[in-house]
């Protein structure tokens, strides 16, 4: 695949570094932050549509008594990958993208600290996304639930290779997850620009470092998990054997102290989204930033300590369960404050609702619903009548759907712009955003009354006669109204581009925006900024186009073209493209499915993967006739101000 | 491993890229060997019908195996200070003498899994013959790893590659090994020493 034209002036011993030829091959060897945040996010959603299909498929079995449309065992493995698709493969990642993205722009900098790394973790994302999906052709998709309990998953019960490509499918996705952890602290806690101070940092970025703090600690504990369960069906080993006397408590232990932090994972980018919508579109500042943080940072820690609640009915002991059971309410307390900022930021605000702002008091609202249902979790005797039915499945619809989902689109809707030059239809966007609302309380509002009535999670199909038939309908109705309105969404997208085709790309502020990032043209620059700003505020983007007058008022000062930059710069020393992450990458799943089929398999797997990380040390930084003129005349300042955490 | 063209400018936290990267991989290594401590300490009765753990391990033996690897860390150190004072030639060896440390150890410990196996320890004979081998095995590939990196450190430094102002490197490597080193305390500790169970 290498075609690069040969260097006479490189170095000797060393591979050349691949060139943007353009179109394809430029995507494949990118390094850049942006490009690859486009890649995380357009392959996430693609995984949307694929989990939102089998949520589809679950409601059509589940609208009517006795439904036939899937058997048992089919049932068990699209409610599996369903959950299994949208957490990992759709959840995880759109943060990822959005996280890749925005957070060196909204702290100033050119790239990521690894870039090369950076590359791998999407390769790496996509190759585990690929293998678990590939379950469906050979063998059977895994069929023990996202949460995998032991001993359901062993060779016993799960005598199909699915629960095979599930453990081996979300270690490749795990790595990919701590690869990118890494790299995005790093990148924050070293990269912002002079005088970003991490108490000047948008929250945005601030929820992401929480975020990628939690990841970091989170994923070896389900990489342990998943090693146990490999050895236990692949090699026989005891970990989950009842008759030898071992716990199969420890698999949900272990789950949980990485299942509870996921939670926070997966809900904090939202948080930090609707965070930087929500000020934006009310004309003020947010309220409480300090609170705003603390609350984050506070969630990240406590997030630690609540994994047991999720094992109320497990039989782990009343002391345990008291614990815990405290914990969990303690945890709302972060959650309520987040909230309440929130609340009053709006409060005697200007505020405009654009699709972002609807869809970011969406997640407020629906939020806040879900988070009211989980508090009546925490209280262990009504969980345990709770535990395994439908209301379960509400609750985390609610805070997941709710949550999570709505905070993506306001960011979807918010960020639009500044990708891709031109903003999104924001009359399809309300009418978007409606219909979701509508399809998403239709579906998952009645579970709350089926669980509480006792139907079970997780059955394939129920009789007629006990009262599950109206709900049911109606929720299949409902997720039906929520297919329609992504289906919206994609319409959207397709509309504004072919809108935008010819015309001049949308000008570099559309929102009046608060953060760094607007300070770039719109779509933004390979190079992201002609000068690293100087930054003296939260919110500098905003302090530079308003200050108050004799008066107190506050006026505008400058208007958004005299402060954004024009991305004329040149020569700026960006880092090279290289084929490695890919050709890693694409052996990783070669060595999975020899250790399921075949270990011959593991051997070209193995070559590929250690032979391009060898490429990969030995190839130049750089490429050799790259430009390296800084650009840059701020970079003195750079040197002497950097700020000292 | 190095993505030099970003180190170069000053940093935040006046850390660079990759050492920061390292220690905070170490953090996420911690959890992972944390879960498998947890794994072995549960199960470090449930021996089934095999042999107990307090009939079949020497610890005289592994004693002396984790004083090799306990020196191996003092060697590294030695190697960091070496370069640090341009030392090339000291470097190399005691880069090389951290490595053979680090081998005599493995060794040790393939002849410590074979001799199980000979008195009927396997990997599936129980509960605690699995969290045996999965938490030592996990930390001999943390070593062999280890071996690896300082094996490359130590071409790179024959092909004339590894001066002083690359000494960032070996130290970042030494995070990495001493890191190891710790761990084996805590789990030999954990393993060895803690009174076991006979059958």
């Amino acid at each position: 695949m290498t075609d690069t034209a040969v260097e006479t002036t490189r170095p000797i011993g060393v591979y050349t570094r691949p060139k943007g030829g353009g179109g394809w091959r430029d995507w494949v060897t990118t390094v850049d932050h942006k490009k690859i945040g486009i890649l995380y996010g357009a392959t996430a959603l693609v995984f949307f549509v694929v989990g939102g299909c089998e949520a589809l498929l679950i409601r059509l079995q589940l609208a009517t008594p006795n439904g036939t449309i899937l058997g048992a065992d089919t049932y068990n493995q699209v409610f599996t990958m369903h959950g299994v698709t949208m957490i990992f493969l759709a959840a995880m990642p759109l943060a990822a993208a959005f996280g890749n993205y925005l957070i060196p722009l909204q702290i100033g900098a050119r790239d990521v600290a690894f870039p090369r790394l950076n590359a791998l973790s999407f390769w790496v994302f996509l190759a585990g996304a690929i293998f678990l999906n590939l379950s469906w052709v050979l063998g059977g998709a895994p069929d023990g639930g996202w949460f995998g309990y032991a001993p359901n998953s062993g060779i016993i019960y799960s005598p199909s290779v699915g629960m095979d490509f599930y453990a081996i499918g979300l270690q490749i996705t795990g790595i990919a997850s701590l690869v990118s952890a890494i790299n995005l602290t790093v990148t924050i806690l070293n990269m912002r620009a002079p005088g970003m101070t991490l108490f000047k940092m948008p929250v945005f970025t601030w929820m992401m470092l929480v975020v990628q703090l939690l990841l970091v600690f989170a994923m070896p504990v389900i990489a342990v998990a998943l090693f146990l369960l490999i050895f236990s069906r692949q090699f026989g080993a005891n970990f989950f054997n009842t008759e030898m006397g071992a716990d199969p408590l420890l698999w949900q232990h272990l789950f949980w102290i990485f299942g509870h932090p996921e939670v926070y994972i997966l809900i904090l980018p939202s948080f930090g989204i609707i965070s930087e919508v929500i000020p934006t579109f009310s004309r003020k500042p947010i309220f409480g930033y300090e609170f705003m943080v603390f609350s984050g940072i506070a969630i990240g820690f406590m997030g630690w300590g609540v994994w047991a609640h999720h094992m109320f009915a497990s039989g782990i002991g009343p002391l345990s369960v008291a614990a815990f059971s405290l914990s969990t309410m303690f945890i709302a307390v972060p959650t309520g404050v987040k909230i309440l900022n929130w609340l009053a930021t709006m409060w005697g605000g200007k505020i405009k609702f654009t699709a972002a702002m609807l869809f970011a008091v969406g997640v407020i609202s629906m939020f806040t619903i879900g988070g009211l249902s989980g508090v009546t979790h925490a209280m262990s005797p009504a969980d345990t009548q709770q535990t395994d039915t439908y209301y379960v499945v509400a609750h985390f619809h609610y805070v997941i759907f709710g949550g999570i989902i709505f905070g993506l689109f306001s960011g979807f809707y918010f960020w639009w712009p500044k990708v891709f030059g031109h903003m999104l239809s924001e009359k399809l966007g309300k009418i978007n955003f409606w219909v979701m609302l509508v399809g998403f309380n239709m579906t998952f509002g009645p579970m709350h009354t089926l669980g509480l009535q006792g139907m079970s999670r997780r059955i394939d199909t129920y009789s007629p006669g006990f009262g599950f038939e109206l709900w049911n309908m109606v929720a299949s109705i409902g997720s039906f109204i929520i297919a329609t309105s992504v289906l919206i969404f994609v319409i959207n997208v397709i509309v504004s581009a072919v809108k935008a085709k010819g015309q001049p790309h949308c000008g570099p502020d559309p929102w009046d925006a608060r953060s760094l990032e607007w300070m770039t043209p719109n779509p933004t620059p390979e190079h992201n900024f002609d000068e690293v700003p100087v930054v003296e505020s939260l919110d500098e983007f905003w302090h530079r186009k308003y200050g108050t007058d004799e008066e107190g008022r506050i006026v505008r000062v400058a208007t958004a073209e005299e402060v954004c930059q024009d991305g004329s710069a040149t020569g700026v020393h960006l880092p090279s493209p290289s084929y490695w992450p890919l050709v890693f990458s694409a052996g990783l799943p070669l060595v999975g499915l020899g250790l399921i089929f075949s270990l011959w398999l593991t051997i070209p797997g193995g070559i590929m993967m250690v032979g391009s990380l060898f490429a990969w040390v030995f190839e130049p930084v750089d490429d050799p006739d790259g430009p390296h003129g800084h650009h840059d005349d701020s970079e003195e300042t750079a040197t002497e101000e950097a700020p000292v955490v | 491993m190095s993505e030099a063209a970003t180190t170069e400018h000053p940093t935040n936290t006046g850390i660079s890229h990759n050492k920061l990267a390292m220690w905070v991989f170490l953090g996420s290594e911690c959890l992972l060997f944390g879960a498998l401590i947890s794994t072995y300490l549960l199960y470090r009765n449930e021996f089934h019908t095999g042999p107990a753990p307090g009939d079949i391990f020497d610890i005289p033996f592994t004693s002396v195996s984790s004083f090799v690897l306990l020196m191996s860390s003092l060697t590294m150190v030695l190697a960091l200070s070496a370069l640090k004072r341009g030392d090339i030639r000291n470097n190399r060896l005691w880069l090389l003498t951290t490595a053979l440390l680090g081998a005599l150890f493995i060794g040790g410990q393939v002849y410590e899994f074979t001799s199980f196996v000979r008195e009927g320890l396997g990997f599936t004979t129980s509960p605690f013959s699995s969290a045996f081998f999965t938490l030592t095995g996990f930390h001999g590939i943390h070593v062999s790893l280890g071996i690896v990196m300082l094996m490359s450190l130590l071409i790179s430094s024959l092909r004339g590659n590894l001066k002083e102002k690359n000494s960032e490197t070996v130290e970042i490597v030494g995070l990495y090994w001493h890191f190891v080193d710790v761990v084996w305390i805590f789990i030999f500790t954990v393993i060895y020493l803690v009174p076991n169970p006979t059958s």
